[in-house]
Order: C-alpha cells, then sequence, then structure tokens
C-alpha cells in the first residue's frame, strides 16, 4: 500500500489514528501539508473507550491549575470546533451542551463534595450548590438518599467514537493517507529520517507527530498507561434515565454515568497504574454497576451491551506533552491522560502552529511544552537509527 | 518561613537511636503511604518533604514492571519499598499477593493487611493471625496491619511479625487516635517495633501518637489528599520528632491546681497590700 505514496511528496507522518492524531492529521492536512497517518487499527485504543465527558471544572484537583486553564480554554472552543468538523464530515458528533450534575448519598461524600466545590469556586468557577431535593427535581431517577449536589453548567459532552468517524472522514477529505501498521520515529545521522515501520519500510518525511497515546512510552519514557474500564448500558427508547452527565463520591470511589441522546449510558471508569493491560476485571464491572446503582437504582434494569478497558497515557503531572520535542523534526501529541477528547482541538492547532508557523501559540497550551523541567524529565527521547545509540537524552536537569 | 522555603530545607533528624524493623536502622520514624496523590509529581515532592526512608504501595493496584510510574518515583526519591496486600480479603489472597510482591520487587517485606469489608476497611482478626503465621513460615518480615486491640497486637508478636501496626482510626478517616490508651498499652507491652498506621488527620494527631510511646507513625491520606500535600509532609515529619523528642523528655504529671514556675519571692509589691 505503501507504494501508492510517492515518498518524496510526504511533508509529515503523524503516528497514532486516535482522536489527537487524527485531529492533528485534519489540520496539518487543512493547512496545506501532505500527510500520512499511521496505525495498526485506528480507534481501537483509548478513544474509542472514552466516556466523552468535556469536564474540566468537574475533574479539577488542587495544584493542577494549568491543566484547569488548557481545559476550559478547549470547552469554550468545542462549539466552533464541533460546526466545522460536522460541516466537513457530515457526521453528527453527538456534542451536548447538557452540564454536569455532581452529587453525593453520604455525609463524608457530601463533605467532599463541598470541600470540591470550595476548590472550583475559589478558582472563579461556576458551580451552584444544590440541595438533594433539587437535584431529584433535575435527576426525578436518582436513588432518594442523594442529600446534596453541584451543579456544573459549563461541562458537557460529546460521542468520542463518533467523534472520531467525523475526524477521520474530514482527515481523508483534506487528503491524509492511512497507512495501517505501527511505527516508530528513526533517526539519521541526528535528522530524523521518517518513521520505521514494524516491517521494515521506511516512510520517509522530515516531519513526525506522535499521538501514540499509551503506546507512547516507547518513544517518550515519561509517559504510563493508565488502566480504565468502562461500561456501556443501554436506556429503553424513549425513556431517557438521566438528562445530564450525573458524577459521584461513593464511598471514596468516583463513579459517572453518562447519557447519549441515542439512549447509550456510560458508566465509567476505573483508573489503574498496571500497565499495558485491557483485560476487563470482574470486581471492576461489579465496582462500576454497584456504585451507579446506588445512584441511580433503576441502572439494574438497564441491558448490559459492553465492558470495555483501554489505557490512557498519563504523564507525572497529568499535564499532556504538546509541541516540538528535543529531537528536530519530532513533535509531540500525547500524554492526555483522562482528557483527549476535550483536548483534540487544542492539540492540533498548535501542532499545525508549531510544524507550520515555527511555534505553539501564547497561551494555556505552552504549559504543556514537552521540554518543561520535571522529576520524570519528560524530555527524554527514544529513537531507532542506524548509527545514534537507541536512547538519546536532552535536556536533563 | 514560607513553604518553598521550608521545603527546600533539611529538617535534621534528632539525635536518639534509629528505628529499628528487623534489625533494619531508619533515622526517619514516618513511613508513607502512596495512595490518594493528585499526580506523580505531586507524590514525589511530598515523599521528599517528609524525609521518609520506608513507603509502602499497594501490589494490587500497580504494576512494578510497567515502568515510568511509583515504582520509578519510589527509586528516584531513593525509599526503601514496602508491598502491602491491601484489597485482600483472607489470608490465602494475602500471602498470594506477598509471593507476588517478593518476586517482583525482589524484598521479603510484606505490609500485611487483611480487611473485613469495603464499609470500614476494619482489619479481619481471624484471617490476619492465620495469614502473618503463613507469612513468617514462608520467610516474609512481616509488618501486620492491626486493630487497636492489645491482646491482638501480642499475639502477632508472638507470631513473629517484625512490627506490629495498630490503627489510630480507620483508614482514611483522619480521625486521629481514637483509643489513646490502648495504643498506649500496646506500645508499653511490645518488645518489636509499634507503628501507629492508620487514622492520622493532621501533625498533631502523629504527635500524640509518638507521645503515647509508638516507634513511628505511617499515614498517606492525611499528606497526599491535603491542600498542599509537600507542605503537610514537612508538618508531619516535625510532629513525629516532636511527639518522639516529647516521650523521651519525659513529660510533667498533670495536676488539678495551677502551679507557677518561677516563686513569688522577691517580686516587687504595688499598692496597699495590707
Amino acid at each position: 500500500m505503501l507504494l501508492d505514496v510517492p515518498v518524496s511528496a510526504t511533508d509529515v507522518v503523524v503516528l497514532g489514528g486516535g482522536v489527537i492524531g487524527a485531529a492533528c492529521a485534519w489540520r496539518l492536512a487543512r493547512r496545506g501539508l501532505r500527510v500520512i497517518l499511521v496505525d495498526p487499527a485506528p480507534g481501537s485504543g483509548a478513544s474509542g473507550a472514552a466516556a466523552g465527558m468535556l469536564a474540566p471544572v468537574s475533574e479539577v484537583q488542587p495544584g493542577e491549575e494549568p491543566l484547569l486553564r488548557l481545559g476550559c480554554h478547549a470547552a469554550q472552543g468545542y462549539p466552533d470546533f464541533v460546526r466545522e468538523l460536522e460541516r466537513v464530515s457530515g457526521v453528527v458528533t453527538g456534542y451536548r451542551r447538557c452540564g454536569t450534575l455532581a452529587v453525593a448519598l453520604t455525609a463524608d461524600d457530601r463533605a467532599r463534595l463541598a470541600e470540591n466545590r470550595r476548590l472550583q469556586a475559589g478558582l472563579g468557577l461556576t458551580v451552584e450548590a444544590l440541595t438533594g431535593r433539587r437535584c431529584r427535581d433535575l435527576e426525578p431517577m436518582l436513588d432518594p438518599g442523594v442529600s446534596a449536589g453541584t451543579l456544573i453548567p459549563d461541562d458537557h459532552q460529546v460521542d468520542p467514537r463518533r467523534l472520531l468517524e467525523a475526524l477521520r472522514i474530514a482527515a481523508t477529505a483534506a487528503g491524509v493517507v492511512t497507512v495501517q501498521g505501527s511505527g516508530t520515529p528513526e533517526r539519521v545521522d541526528e535528522a530524523l529520517a521518517g518513521v520505521r515501520l514494524d516491517s521494515g519500510t521506511l516512510v520517509r518525511a522530515p516531519r513526525v507527530v506522535l499521538a501514540t497515546g499509551a503506546w507512547s512510552r516507547s518513544v517518550v519514557p515519561a509517559v504510563r498507561p493508565v488502566k480504565g474500564q468502562i461500561l456501556r448500558l443501554r436506556m429503553p427508547a424513549g425513556e431517557h434515565v438521566l438528562r445530564r452527565t450525573v458524577r459521584a463520591v461513593v464511598h471514596g470511589r468516583d463513579v459517572y454515568l453518562v447519557p447519549r441522546e441515542n439512549g447509550e449510558l456510560v458508566v465509567g471508569a476505573t483508573s489503574e497504574d498496571v500497565g499495558l493491560d485491557q483485560r476487563v476485571t470482574a470486581g471492576a464491572v461489579h465496582d462500576l454497576l454497584r456504585d451507579a446503582q446506588a445512584l441511580v437504582p433503576a441502572v439494574s434494569e438497564l441491558e448490559l451491551t459492553g465492558t470495555t478497558a483501554r489505557c490512557r497515557p498519563g504523564t507525572p503531572d497529568n499535564l499532556p506533552l504538546i509541541g516540538p520535542s528535543v529531537v528536530p523534526g519530532l513533535t509531540l501529541a500525547t500524554g492526555h491522560h483522562r482528557n483527549g477528547v476535550l483536548l483534540c482541538a487544542v492539540t492540533a492547532d498548535a501542532v499545525a502552529a508549531a510544524l507550520i508557523d515555527g511555534e505553539v501559540p501564547e497561551g494555556p497550551v505552552r504549559a504543556c511544552d514537552p521540554r518543561r523541567p520535571g522529576p520524570a524529565r519528560s524530555a527524554d527521547i527514544v529513537t531507532t537509527g542506524r548509527d545514534t545509540a537507541a536512547a538519546a537524552t536532552a535536556g536533563r536537569r | 518561613m514560607t513553604s518553598a522555603s521550608l521545603i527546600g530545607t533539611p529538617v535534621p533528624e534528632l539525635p536518639g537511636e534509629p528505628l529499628r524493623i528487623a534489625g533494619q536502622a531508619f533515622t526517619s520514624r514516618l513511613v508513607m503511604g502512596t495512595g490518594g496523590a493528585g499526580n506523580l509529581n505531586i507524590l514525589e515532592s511530598a515523599l521528599r518533604a517528609s524525609g521518609t526512608q520506608l513507603t509502602t504501595v499497594a501490589m494490587r493496584r500497580i504494576d512494578p514492571a510497567a515502568g515510568g510510574g511509583l515504582i520509578d518515583v519510589l527509586n528516584r526519591v531513593g525509599v526503601q519499598v514496602l508491598p502491602n496486600t491491601a484489597g485482600c480479603r483472607t489470608a490465602r489472597e494475602a500471602l498470594l499477593t506477598a509471593r507476588l510482591a517478593r518476586e517482583l520487587l525482589g524484598t521479603s517485606w510484606v505490609k500485611l493487611e487483611v480487611v473485613a469489608d469495603d464499609d470500614t476497611l476494619l482489619p479481619d482478626a481471624g484471617e490476619l493471625l492465620d495469614a502473618a503465621g503463613q507469612l513468617v513460615d514462608d520467610g516474609f518480615t512481616v509488618l501486620a496491619y492491626t486493630n487497636d486491640d492489645p491482646v491482638l497486637a501480642l499475639r502477632l508478636e508472638n507470631a513473629g511479625c517484625a512490627a506490629v501496626m495498630p490503627l489510630g482510626a480507620p483508614i482514611g478517616t483522619g480521625l486521629g487516635v481514637l483509643n489513646p490508651h490502648n495504643i498506649a498499652l500496646i506500645a508499653q507491652r511490645a518488645s518489636v517495633p509499634i507503628i501507629l498506621d492508620a487514622g492520622v488527620g493532621t501533625a498533631s494527631d502523629a504527635a500524640l501518637a509518638m507521645e503515647l510511646g509508638c516507634d513511628g507513625v505511617l499515614l498517606a491520606t492525611a499528606v497526599t489528599r491535603a491542600q498542599d500535600p509537600a507542605r503537610m509532609a514537612v508538618a508531619m515529619r516535625l510532629a513525629v520528632q516532636a511527639g518522639h523528642a516529647a516521650r523521651l523528655a519525659g513529660r510533667i504529671p498533670k495536676r488539678e491546681r495551677a502551679l507557677a514556675s518561677s516563686t513569688p519571692v522577691g517580686l516587687a509589691e504595688f499598692g496597699d497590700r495590707s
């Protein structure tokens, strides 16, 4: 299949065809570059499993303000991004401005919810404290034991599988050529030569974008897989159990329920540091269902249509790695952890600007510079090459 | 002093005997857990600030071979890894988990944790004692997480545990030392180190545990879920030192009535005192 592509005609190879890689490929092609996208099975990674919450406010953690600023910036731009993508691709992405309701059952969980709300309000985010009664006015199927809540009006959702389909159609329409396979960035005499496919073929290109998610670890050791398990249920036709995303801490465990317009209800998710493991475990399914049912008793009547385990790409500070790496020509677009779907457009715009304009634009995405200092030395890069050491390291503190 | 400068300044350990567990000496008497941190960088700075030399890790929640994760952080900080059996409900599971840890991490030390249910996370005394005996027979150095029960603590010691770790309060509650009398009794009667494990919410809880006679304190959530984990880690480090020093210094007896610290002889008198 490679023979169809004149090797001299490639400006950039994008490694990885999840939402990040597909968005980068689309944006780069739209700006006039000749793009090859390499992926053994596009959409088979974390993108296809994600719940699609666009929830920077719900997920804010103390000490992670740069990620919050980036997430809010991305959430604000989402309507324009989706409008353009849907127009170009003809695919409805399932973007819903439905807001999020965070609730608590017990006194302990209520205290944690209140603590989160103080953090959110202190950062100037829009959150509203609700009584249990008010929560159940908004979502009547909530368990009567729900005793308090926080309404987060700006955290919305999208359907990641449809989003990915739209991105791939848009990318193809813009001229992106997809090659099925796995590959590694290759250097010859310190210069980037392109991507060496597992089949042995070298796809020559002066620039490479790495967007292989949890599999980035083989090139960027700072990235680690964080396993997430997620369930899919089906709501009866015309009978929406929930209207908006509902999340909670149940006995200290995080759980969320994301209702889609097509009747799907997504329940997630675990977060496990167990390496590249895609096995669904009985305990995770049990815990997720038990906690979901504690919030919404009617969950027990729904059809369980699927269980999935995939790995998110984690980083030491939970911020992604976006922009030029220490290897000239190699741009990173990885490490998005729980936020790949939310951050795909801002990542793609930053990558396109870095490659074409020579720098990542001003703004919160600058915090994601892969060369930023950190204890885990995010800057370390491993490439293959004829006459270079396998591990090339620069930017050490 | 700002948080940054305090965290950046090495806090010297006070002179005194190190904590000895199974013949190994630790100058820091603060043992850290790793659960609950927002991200690995936050955890790393908290571990460094705590000055800990021994840090416990849930074997059921990590894959040591995966790399890039928790074990890398611990290696970088240079602390000894103490695998634990968190999540195990039966002696058999604990035994299998400990053996897996020994194989993967190359240590025969294990923090034994066998809990009865998810709601309380309280130790299951029967399974705990059973597992402790089997692990000791299998050559493990066992540090047993147990209830604040002086009878069970002695039983665990007699079963061959290298340290006994009674809880101050249930895991993650931050309720402090709920039964100081029992903790003091456990510490008095023990001939192995007693490390208060679980329940610490803030620095005074850790200091109290040491004043009661504990040889060390293990905590995680109190630091990792604090608003500023590294600053709280410093507080805990100082609290453990302060409590230990106070214990060694010998506190004054409590009295019902006030007693001036200096005598009134020689004080100037004002006005007519007749």
